[in-house]
């Protein structure tokens, strides 16, 4: 199935990317390549296939375990805001939400 | 002060006194600035950090070596597991300041065995590549050859133990990327099985796919450190209670009745003749030392790379969606609204693999398309995996090429993305299936390139895989 440029604007925002219109072109050539080698795969009946999950691979079968839920010690704020490109008081700082 | 030295050797040097901790650290340092800004092979250097633990580490360094595993040894990790106060970029922009302020397991279990960990290692962008080029920070140079490519997504962490800056050195395997830079770069370099080391720490790309790995100049080396960072981890749901078995004891060498499973659908189109020859030289090898080789069939080979290129760009698009410019990582200067900082920060945080590969996840996933694309590769991985159980029935280990070709030229693929992503034909199953598998080299092309076996195990059998390897 080819991909039109419709279709990777749409990509483009559900993605949370703002791409220039060079970009937006040279990724619509690319993954429509990249698509379309992907389509090789209808040559496979996979009806009476089950879609894959962790526990099935028979991978790490003792895993997955649930545990206690109890309250341990965490980051804390000056820890948890270390990175925080806009920190303020206590708090994650963001431009305007409403309006613009 | 001579920094080529495996773990055995450098513990045998400060066994006799003839060497301390310290003064191998500072000659690795010293290695590690002469060459890199030719190799590139490391974004940070933990100078300060590591002179000061081997200076302490000099004191009691002979009741360490009875209780320490990798007592005074140099170890480099992967610039996408988290160290607690330093730096930790994913070879991007978009987390180019950031400093963890927590330490991923593996890493800290290395600590805890004694090894110092001298720097962090130039990786592709949040681990996505297959030639190390998709690094904010720049390529890495193939030691070897300076023209070619390291390798990658874990490019640094190969070329740091081939070019002699450490002993030992941690990278990420999501669909090769530790193999394939192994084999590129001459050096052995193993993944474990999925559960088999914690995830906790490390960033991640494909969480039904990432795990940790050693490399080593040596199937030993590995073996010791996997047997360091391997086991529960109750911060990793997925992380294994099986028992972790001494891997070096597994060690023999002996294969004699072991049954080597080849697959003809990995020597066929697309593979280079001298890789060709190379591995089917060491699967005769294998044959002479004892192991009866025996051919088995993966029918669904030619679709790997398809149903991997699905399922890890999937994973990708939802994982890469926590960086959004609010909590930590990069924020673009440019926006003036909420609804403007997310895609601008993202856009001029992240390179163009990684858009690339966000995007096809995010379509794969997106309504319309989730059950002709997502829901089909997940049906045809659960046919890899049957595959690969019913060839297990007939041998113990599965032997192919690590790659198809030797390494290749720097820029020689960086505009095909698809030419990027064949290369990874022979390793991207084993994520997939969640098994283990090493590149060892076995031989080298008429232009001096390595050259990889890959050697494939069932679900955590590495002692076995292991014991082969050395073989």
């Amino acid at each position: 199935m080819p991909i039109s440029k419709e279709e990777v604007t749409k990509i483009v925002s559900l993605s949370n990317l703002a791409l220039t219109p060079e970009e937006t072109e040279s990724f619509s050539v690319q993954l429509a390549g990249i698509v379309a080698y992907i389509d090789q795969l209808n040559e496979l009946d996979t009806a009476n296939v089950k879609a894959w999950q962790q526990r099935s691979a028979g991978e790490a079968a003792t895993s997955f375990a649930s545990r206690e839920d109890r309250i341990e010690p965490s980051l804390g704020t000056e820890a948890a805001l270390s990175n925080a490109p806009d920190p303020d008081m206590g708090h994650f700082r963001v431009p305007r939400v409403i309006g613009g | 002060m001579t920094t080529n030295l495996t773990i055995d050797e450098l513990h045998k040097l400060y066994a006799s006194g003839d060497a301390r901790p310290s003064e191998i650290t500072r000659a690795v340092l010293e290695r590690i600035e002469q060459t890199n800004e030719r190799l590139n092979t490391f974004i940070t250097i933990n100078k300060d950090a590591a002179l000061k633990q081997a200076q302490a580490a000099d004191a009691d360094i002979k009741d360490a070596l009875t209780n320490k595993p990798l007592a005074g040894i140099p170890v480099a990790v992967k610039d996408n597991m988290c160290t607690t106060g330093l730096r930790t970029t994913c070879g991007s922009r978009i987390l180019g300041n950031f400093i963890p302020p927590y330490t991923a397991t593996a890493v800290a279990k290395l600590e805890a065995a004694g090894a110092i960990i001298i720097g962090k290692t130039n990786l592709d962008e949040f681990a996505m590549g297959s030639s190390n080029e998709n690094s904010a920070f720049g390529a890495v140079r193939n030691p070897v050859n300076e023209d070619y490519v390291s390798g990658g997504s874990s490019g640094g962490s190969a070329v740091a133990v081939a070019a002699d800056l450490c002993s030992v050195s941690l990278g990420s395997d999501t669909g090769g990327s530790i193999r394939q830079p192994a084999s590129f770069c001459g050096v052995v370099g193993l993944k474990p099985t999925y559960g088999r080391v914690s995830r906790y720490g490390l960033v991640a790309f494909g969480s039904s796919l990432d795990q940790i790995g050693p490399f080593g100049k040596t199937v030993r080396d590995v073996a010791r450190t996997l047997g360091v960072i391997a086991g529960r981890d109750r911060y990793d749901s997925t992380s294994s209670d099986e028992a972790v078995p001494n891997y070096l004891n597994a060690l023999t060498g002996d294969i004699k009745g072991l049954r080597v499973g080849v697959p003809p659908e990995c020597f066929g189109e697309g593979l280079n003749a001298e890789v060709k020859t190379a591995v089917e030289a060491a699967i005769k090898k294998l044959e002479e030392r004892g192991a009866e080789i025996v051919e088995i069939t993966l029918p669904h080979s030619k679709y790997v790379v398809a149903v991997y290129y699905l399922i890890a760009t999937a994973e990708a698009s939802s994982n890469l969606a926590r960086f959004d410019g609010v909590r930590y990582g990069y924020r673009s200067e440019t926006a003036k609204t909420l609804a403007e900082m997310y895609p601008h920060s993202r856009n001029e945080g992240f390179g163009a693999e990684v858009k690339r590969r966000i995007m096809l996840g995010t379509f794969a996933l997106s309504s319309g398309y989730y059950d002709a694309y997502y829901e089909k590769a997940q049906r045809v991985r659960t046919m890899l995996c049957n595959d690969f159980a019913e060839a297990f029935q007939k041998c113990d280990v599965i032997a192919t090429p690590t790659a198809p070709t030797p390494a290749f030229k720097l820029g020689e693929k960086v505009n095909d993305p698809l030419a990027m992503y064949l290369d990874d034909i022979y390793t991207v199953t084993i994520n997939l299936i969640g098994v283990p598998a090493i590149s060892v080299p076995c031989g080298f092309s008429s232009t001096g390139l390595p050259i990889g076996l890959q050697l494939i195990g069932n679900h955590f059998d590495e002692g076995r895989l292991l014991n082969t390897a050395c073989a």
